[in-house]
């Protein structure tokens, strides 16, 4: 090593849950969450858009909650359970969002898809009636550029009618 | 085989994007997803300045630092690469000057690369960069374009007389004249800042040399794979042939990723030396100091009407602040340029006068970025004659259709030169008009002003230029081809490859590309798989940008999937004995044309084309890999219209705007999937008023970026965004057999244009008049503070 110190460089270990199966590694200290799960583990469909807290791609659920993957430190999930889009699809609800996504062209170049439709998650497990402003609402922290965000709530909207059913 | 019937899967069809089963799974493979083995990371150490000399660089420290593999500076970068002159040739006068890919002596924008760090992980390469030491001696800097221009400015290109890259004037009929006869003359000085096109993923390639062939494969998210290939092959001297530039899934384009960025060039140069992998993923942080900009224009207007209602005149005058150097292949005269033959092109005047002028300023380049110069044209048009209307007392509605180019009167060649062919402006009117139902909301404006309530409704008029053809960049002498091509494979089975040259970055177009061959071929959509966005394997071609894709590309793949229904039917002829002109294709059969019947299945025709030759007649000739390319070789543009409006309402106390409704109506020739198209028009809609309302790239007045976080940039969230209604005229370009135009830009391009207006609607009553861009609550409480002085 040269004359360099670098801080955070030490390791912690991670005894966590991840997609329903058990998780024992161990990670930098200074490692985001984000990049632990698209570096260590290779579960690339979690993106990073700032890394800085504003943009939502990162998004992955913790304890069934949306938290932000790069404002996570890998430690922090210790004792916890984390879902990622990759754990997540195809099932239940999820598949059902990830159905009017598509029908209703929801995405265009996919890269906020993985946040988006976590967010989305969380609100229609709640099951109750909202409005398009409400879904809006809850959205916001989820930054897409490429669609009108329009098609969006159209899919999230369609899912929620069908829970009411 | 049962298949569904065609129709419901080919043009014309709504059905979903391919893709997207795979993306939305979290499967994508975007370029920050991919690693090679033995790959190096990189990151740049840039000018923190936005104009200082370069006194002296040390990487002795930061080239021991824990898993560098090296730090490499102008020193051994910039000779591997020629420097680019962003000029174009076809532009008179047009100058720039010759730019490196690192600061050597100088630096002249902030975020100007000057060392690359190359290290094991991109964490190592981070912390190492600290470690570079460069004194810096500041310069004096030129900030904004009335600076750049002003007596006694500094020059900054030592060799150039001053700082003006290029000076444009035009002038049809006689303005003058027609100014001095006007019963109203409306003047405006209007100002757009910096804003960044933002891609949700930043900028990133992985570039690959393998030192023992010479060859050079770079996965790259960019636009334009051939256009790369270009670039690799000819300023860094590797045999054309063996570059290959291919791009993995892209997180949004707009532009940005079709502009030819300097840390991605050395990033190559990098593989090169080192004969590893190198990856360069911009960040977040990075993007703001490094990603090409756009718009910062200044612009004085103004129209002259008779009181009749007719207009005598149009001026524009622009100034645009295009950063350091010439954005190279791309130039910076484009978004000016685009300004001024575009202005008030959807109305009917004579007398004409613009002037743009480009000017270099110690800031970042500024490159493609959707719409180019046309929202600004859309802006001017639409807020003058909005304006001069009102004088009038004449209804904005009514004043358009009065002014608007009828079809009678088409083709036709507007005052900026413009050819409009197949426009169709007072159909999308009327349809707009129905749709946002005009004249209540009117009312309901007026009622709610009573009130104290102040809510404006605009109108955003345009026509875009879509598909450049080689009449447009040929002359400009940039390597950038305007075809697209497509090979088609038929598969034994009877199913249907397709290679394009196209990218796509979101838009849908590989879709539509199936839906197009699908149609043609008679099989079921499911039954074509379409790759693009590789530069060693398809035919050569533009890739996407400005808005081309489907209406270019797409024209290529139905002209191939025609050649090679010709050949299945001939290949059908011989097997069955029937005449080829008796037979046609549906739903994965050659069929009788007359009876409909089934005479072979494709797959037989398959099977019998590569496995049975020998059942054929000696000289039968199977050929089922056919490919065409197409361009219009006499086309400069296919030109598209659209209207929209915006219906907003602006609080006076705090100065925020609340968009209340959006409508917006396109004629992009033919549609070949309206819900693709329909997202896009809304997502560029959504871009439009992000751009109106929230986004700049904030300076300090010595050209210092304030902002560079996303906490600090704000773009458009879906709690702010309304509903956007999207409706479509259907006028075909007649040029082409699928005749469609394009639609990428359209939405932003008249959002922009309903967002100003409408807004200034909404102050009318109080005096007040925004035209500094982005309308922020601090400009709207100023504006109304500056009415209130009067
Ligand atoms: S990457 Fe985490 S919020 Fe943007
Ligand atoms: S689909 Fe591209 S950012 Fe949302």
């Amino acid at each position: 090593m040269g004359d360099v110190e670098l801080i955070g460089d030490e390791e912690v270990e991670v005894v966590a849950t991840l997609n329903g199966k058990p998780l024992k590694r161990r990670a930098k200290a200074r490692q985001h969450l984000a990049d632990f799960l698209r570096q260590e583990l290779e579960l690339t469909g979690t993106h990073l858009g700032c890394e800085h807290g504003i943009c939502g791609a990162c998004t992955v659920l913790i304890d069934g909650r949306t938290a932000r993957g790069c404002l996570t430190l890998t430690a922090q999930i210790s004792g916890k359970s984390v879902e990622t889009i990759e754990g997540l699809s195809d099932n239940g609800r999820l598949a059902e969002l990830q159905q009017e996504f598509i029908a209703r062209n929801a995405a265009q170049c996919g890269f906020c898809s993985s946040g988006m439709l976590l967010t989305a998650y969380e609100l229609v497990q709640g099951g109750e009636k909202l409005s398009r402003s409400e879904i809006r609402e809850h959205i916001s922290g989820n930054m897409c550029r490429c669609t009108g965000y329009h098609a969006i709530v159209d899919a999230i909207e369609a899912v929620l009618a069908k829970g009411l059913r | 085989m049962a298949s569904p019937a065609a129709s419901t899967t080919g043009i014309g069809a709504r059905i979903p994007r391919r893709e997207l089963k795979r993306l939305l799974a979290g499967h994508g493979r975007y370029i920050d997803d991919i690693r090679l083995s033995r790959m190096l990371h990189a990151y740049f150490v840039r000018s923190p300045h936005p104009h200082a000399k370069l006194v002296s660089i040390d990487v002795q420290r930061a080239s021991r630092a824990p898993g560098v593999a090296g730090v490499l500076t102008a020193v051994e970068i910039n000779p591997r690469c020629e420097p680019f002159v962003g000029v174009a040739l076809h532009r008179a006068g047009h100058r720039s000057a010759p730019q490196r890919l690192f600061a050597a002596e100088r630096a002249v924008w902030q975020g100007q690369p000057a060392a690359i760090v190359l290290a094991d992980s991109r964490a190592e390469a981070e912390d190492a960069a600290e470690l570079v030491e460069i004194e810096w001696q500041p310069l004096p800097v030129v900030a904004d374009q009335f600076q750049a221009i002003a007596p006694g400015a500094p020059v900054i290109h030592h060799g150039m007389p001053d700082n003006l890259a290029f000076d444009f004037t035009l002038e049809q009929g006689e303005p003058a004249k027609a100014f001095a006869e006007a019963d109203v003359v409306i003047e405006e000085e209007l100002r757009f800042e910096r804003q960044m096109a933002m891609t949700l993923e930043p900028r990133g390639l992985i570039a690959d040399f393998n030192p023992s062939d010479g060859s050079l494969t770079v996965i790259h998210a960019h636009q334009s794979p051939f256009q790369m290939q270009e670039i690799f092959a000819n300023y860094l001297g590797i045999p054309e042939h063996k570059v290959r530039v291919v791009a993995p899934d892209i997180g949004g384009g707009f532009g940005l990723k079709l502009n030819v960025h300097c840390d991605e060039i050395a990033t190559v140069v990098a593989s090169v030396i080192f004969g590893r992998p190198v990856k360069f993923c911009v960040d977040r942080l990075e993007s703001f100091v490094s990603d090409a900009q756009a718009r910062d224009h200044r612009i004085k207007c103004r129209i002259g009407c008779k009181r009749t209602g007719e207009i005598t005149a149009m001026e524009i005058d622009d100034i645009g602040a295009v950063g350091a150097y010439g954005m190279p292949m791309r130039f910076n005269v484009a978004e000016g340029m685009m300004a001024v033959v575009m202005t008030g092109a959807p109305y009917l005047f004579n007398s004409y006068k613009a002037r743009t002028r480009s000017v270099y300023v110690n800031k970042n380049l500024i490159g493609m970025y959707r719409g180019v110069g046309m929202p600004l044209a859309c802006i001017v048009g639409e807020l003058l004659t909005d304006l001069a209307a009102h004088e009038l007392g004449i209804d904005t509605v009514e004043f358009k259709r009065r002014n608007y180019r009828p079809k009678s009167t088409l083709p036709c060649v507007t005052p900026g030169g413009q050819r409009l062919e197949t426009v169709s402006f007072h159909e999308c009117l009327e349809r707009l008009v129905g749709l946002m139902d005009y004249d209540k909301l009117r009312r309901e404006q007026r009622e709610l002003r009573e009130r104290g309530i102040h809510r404006g409704i605009g109108i955003g008029t345009f026509c875009e230029q879509t598909a450049y053809g080689p009449p447009y960049y040929g002359p400009s002498g940039a390597a950038i081809s305007t075809q697209d091509g497509c090979t088609l494979r038929l598969e034994p089975s009877g199913s249907v490859r397709c290679l394009t040259s196209l990218t796509d970055q979101g838009q849908g177009t590989l879709t539509a590309v199936a839906q197009i061959v699908a149609e043609t071929l008679g099989i079921p959509v499911d039954d074509v798989s379409v790759a693009g966005n590789d530069s060693a394997i398809s035919t050569y071609g533009g890739g996407a940008w400005a808005s081309r894709g489907t209406a270019v590309g797409g024209e290529a793949a139905l002209r191939a999937s025609t050649i090679l229904k010709e050949n299945i039917l001939s290949l059908a002829s011989a097997i069955t004995q029937t005449p080829a002109d008796e037979l046609s294709l549906a739903n994965g059969q050659v069929i009788n044309s007359k009876t409909g019947l089934s005479v072979i299945s494709l797959a037989e025709v398959g099977r019998i084309g590569y496995f049975r030759q020998d059942t054929l007649p000696k000289d039968f000739d199977v050929q089922l890999s056919v490919n065409a390319s197409f361009v219009a070789n006499d086309k400069p543009y296919y030109m598209a219209n659209g209207v929209q409006a915006s219906y907003v309402e602006v609080d006076t106390d705090t100065g925020f705007i609340r968009l209340l409704g959006q409508w917006a109506v396109d004629d992009c020739g033919r549609v070949v999937n309206p819900l693709l198209v329909d997202e896009q028009v809304r997502g560029g809609t959504v871009q439009g008023i992000g751009a109106v309302l929230f986004e700049e790239c904030i300076y300090s007045e010595d050209a210092n970026l304030l902002n560079g976080t996303m906490a600090d940039y704000l773009v458009p969230m879906a709690y702010e965004m309304p509903d956007i209604v999207v409706s479509h005229v259907e006028t075909p370009e007649t040029s082409t057999r699928l005749g469609a135009k394009g639609i990428g830009e359209a939405g932003l391009i008249g959002a922009m244009g309903a967002v100003w207006v409408a807004v200034n609607d909404a102050l009318r009553p109080l005096g007040a008049r925004i035209t500094h861009q982005p309308f922020t609550p601090e400009r709207v409480l100023d504006a109304l503070a500056r009415a209130k002085l009067r």
